[in-house]
């Protein structure tokens, strides 16, 4: 079985500071992480390997400094690595990323089935995975929290939708995001570290992905952010009560009965 | 990517839940109605599934001025790749100007989908949306970094512009329309999906989960509420109607179950009124509840961060008030 995980480096704090004069983010001072829900991708593609043999490669798309990510992977006990970078990639939206991963996965010779994360804890729009099976033209599910392997060719699995959710065959190749309800990742140790240190990371760049220039980077993508800004709260002018416990509980419920009516 | 003239009016492809139509369905309709004034352009709604016809009165006077209905029992349940091949084909076919899908887990799996098969720009989990007056494009406001930051994007020169919407951010429109709309019959093209995926079953929400969508009142829960608090919470809200609510600092301390979370990784919402107990206000509860009507905040310590952003600010123990608001509603409800 051929499993491609698809790892993004994030900033490791969960909110980002704003320079109040430039609004731009700071991001000196953040270190860098794997996005957290795709350590449970690595992970299952881990114990798939371990029930069904085969190999496990890490890709990602990035600065040269996401080899850190890469190199991780691999002390967790990833079989490859490739890393995707270029000038001519930064400010790739959604569209344009998943497009550049097709290429990777198309070069890598195909896979039967490719994990991502439910979504990246920076940019938050839990668009590459779908995207990149389209274009792969292959079945997806999302919102996966549980996993079982049938034969060579099939998974199950269970996918969470709003207020329920669907019990899943799949025939592969296929994609899955996954959700963090579905393992408990493994922690890298020193003798894994020690085994990554030398091994090679593939490097590809716009010379062995061949991409259409005008399909990637900020100019290639369909979305352009126009503006930003710190997120601001509406504004309340705030009453404040102190007092015994009997006449705060007689101003809460002061707001609630002109609404008695109307629910 | 093609030239602006050739495209106009605006979607809504319709969610279905157990038979019924979504609320979020009907505030994008809302929405898609305030931006259709802008550019005097119609709106459409897309419906799938089994039985349609007695939905489509609903989308009509919800503000759809025309349905397109694709009646086939094959979309009772979601299939990502057969639903986003048909919108991607009806999209080359009609040249939409704007789509917009509700961002919950199914749009959020299927409008990728569109986009990519469209070549065009998606924006997620929008929470604003306008009308640039000078150009007429669609501007998309939405948070990223963890709530921390609002961005506008537009798309570029592709088309359908594709926005996913937060559910509980937008309104339905109160002023129901009179005119049945327009009903254009579809059909979904061959499914070359068959037997790559199949769907073996499906599983309900959970007993306890809590109903948000259209709640007048949500009573919350946080870290300064404890086990016996929760029980008071809970006996509140049977007593009012309102429903309950928590911060995930509760729910990992198990005082109740996931589907109550408020916040970034919980639900949205936007009652009338939304009480928060023992609730400090951190970015990532306020990211699923600021939009609120009336926002009331009880709290030992006047200085945290909710507190300082609530209507009325009470400074108390919260288990305490709780007993106290369930005797005097008692008392009241007797009186009368
Ligand atoms: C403020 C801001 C807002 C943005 N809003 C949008 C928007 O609305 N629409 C849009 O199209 N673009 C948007 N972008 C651009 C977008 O963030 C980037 O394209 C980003 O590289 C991928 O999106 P994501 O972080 O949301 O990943 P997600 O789609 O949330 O990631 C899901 C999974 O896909 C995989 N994956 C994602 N990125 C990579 C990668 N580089 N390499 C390998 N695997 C990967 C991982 O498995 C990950 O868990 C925005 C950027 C910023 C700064
Ligand atoms: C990626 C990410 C996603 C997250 N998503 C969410 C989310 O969806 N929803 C969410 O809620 N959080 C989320 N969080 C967690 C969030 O950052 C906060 O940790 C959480 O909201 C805190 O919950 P709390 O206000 O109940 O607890 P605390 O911050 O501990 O606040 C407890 C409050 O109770 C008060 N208090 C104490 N005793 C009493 C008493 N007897 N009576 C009255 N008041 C009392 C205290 O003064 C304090 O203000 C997320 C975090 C991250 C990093």
């Amino acid at each position: 079985m051929k499993i491609i995980v698809c790892i993004k480096q994030v900033p490791a704090a969960a909110s980002v500071r704003i320079d109040p004069v430039t609004l731009q983010l700071i991001r000196e001072g953040v270190g860098s992480v794997i996005n957290p829900f795709d350590y449970h991708a690595l992970e299952a593609a881990l114990a798939l390997r371990e029930t069904a043999g085969g190999e496990v490669t890490v890709l990602t798309m990035g600065p040269p400094k996401a080899e850190t990510a890469l190199r991780e992977a691999l002390a967790l006990g990833a079989d490859r690595a490739v890393l995707l970078t270029d000038r001519a990639f930064a400010g790739s939206d959604t569209w344009a990323t998943a497009y550049l991963l097709s290429l990777a996965v198309r070069k890598l010779g195909g896979a039967d089935l490719l994990l991502c994360g439910k979504q990246a804890i920076d940019g938050d729009t839990a668009q590459v995975g779908p995207q990149l099976a389209a274009r792969l033209g292959i079945v997806q599910a999302t919102g996966v929290s549980e996993l079982r392997f049938v034969d060579g060719a099939t998974l199950e699995v269970r996918r969470m939708l709003d207020g329920g959710g669907d019990l899943l065959r799949l025939r592969l190749p296929a994609l899955l995001g996954v959700e963090r309800d579905l393992n408990r990742p493994r922690v890298p140790t020193l003798p894994g570290y020690l085994r990554a240190v030398d091994r090679p990371v593939t490097v590809w760049s716009a010379a062995e992905l061949n991409p259409d220039p005008a399909l990637i980077g900020l100019a290639g993508s369909p979305t352009r952010v126009v503006s930003s800004r710190p997120a601001e709260l509406p504004k309340r002018d705030t009453v404040l009560v102190r007092g015994s416990s009997a006449d705060g509980a007689a101003a809460i419920l002061r707001c609630w009965k002109p609404r008695k009516e109307t629910i | 990517m093609s030239n602006e003239q050739a495209h106009s009016g605006i979607w809504v492809p319709a969610e279905i839940r157990h038979g019924k139509i979504t609320p979020a369905t009907f505030e994008l309709l809302g929405e898609a109605v305030r931006l259709a004034a802008a550019n005097a352009d119609k709106v459409t709604a897309v419906l799938w599934g089994g039985g349609l016809d007695p939905l489509i009165g609903e989308l009509g006077r919800a503000g759809a001025d025309r349905v397109i209905a694709i009646e086939d029992s094959r979309f009772d349940v979601f299939r990502d790749e057969l639903q986003a091949e048909t919108l991607a084909g009806l999209t080359g076919k009609y040249r939409p100007a704007i789509m917009l899908l509700q961002a919950g887990s199914l749009g959020r799996a299927l409008a990728p989908r569109v986009a990519a098969l469209c070549h065009t720009g998606l924006t997620a989990d929008c929470t604003g949306l306008a009308i640039d007056p000078a150009s007429g494009a669609l501007l998309q406001t939405r948070p990223a970094f963890g709530g921390s930051l609002l961005a506008t994007i537009r798309t570029n020169g592709c088309f359908p512009q594709m926005a996913t919407v937060r559910p509980g951010v937008m309104r339905r429109i109160a002023a129901a329309k009179t005119v049945p709309p327009e009903v254009v019959r579809e059909s979904a093209p061959a499914d070359r999906w068959n037997g790559l995926k199949t769907v073996l079953a499906g599983f309900g929400r959970e007993a306890d989960e809590p109903s948000f969508d259209g709640a007048g009142a949500i009573v919350s829960g946080g870290r300064g509420l404890n086990g016996e608090g929760f029980a008071l919470l809970r006996r509140f809200a049977e007593l009012s109607g309102a429903a309950v609510g928590a911060s995930r600092a509760a729910v990992d301390a198990n005082r109740i179950g996931y589907p109550h979370q408020v916040g970034q990784t919980g639900r949205t919402v936007r009652p009338g009124l939304y009480v928060a107990f023992g609730i400090s206000g951190q970015i990532q509860h306020l990211a699923g509840m600021q939009n609120c009507e009336v926002l009331v905040a009880v709290n030992t310590d006047p200085e945290a961060p909710l507190m300082k952003l609530a209507d009325l600010a009470v400074v108390g123990d919260a288990g305490d008030i709780l007993r106290q608001m369930i005797n005097q509603f008692q008392t009241d409800g007797e009186g009368k």
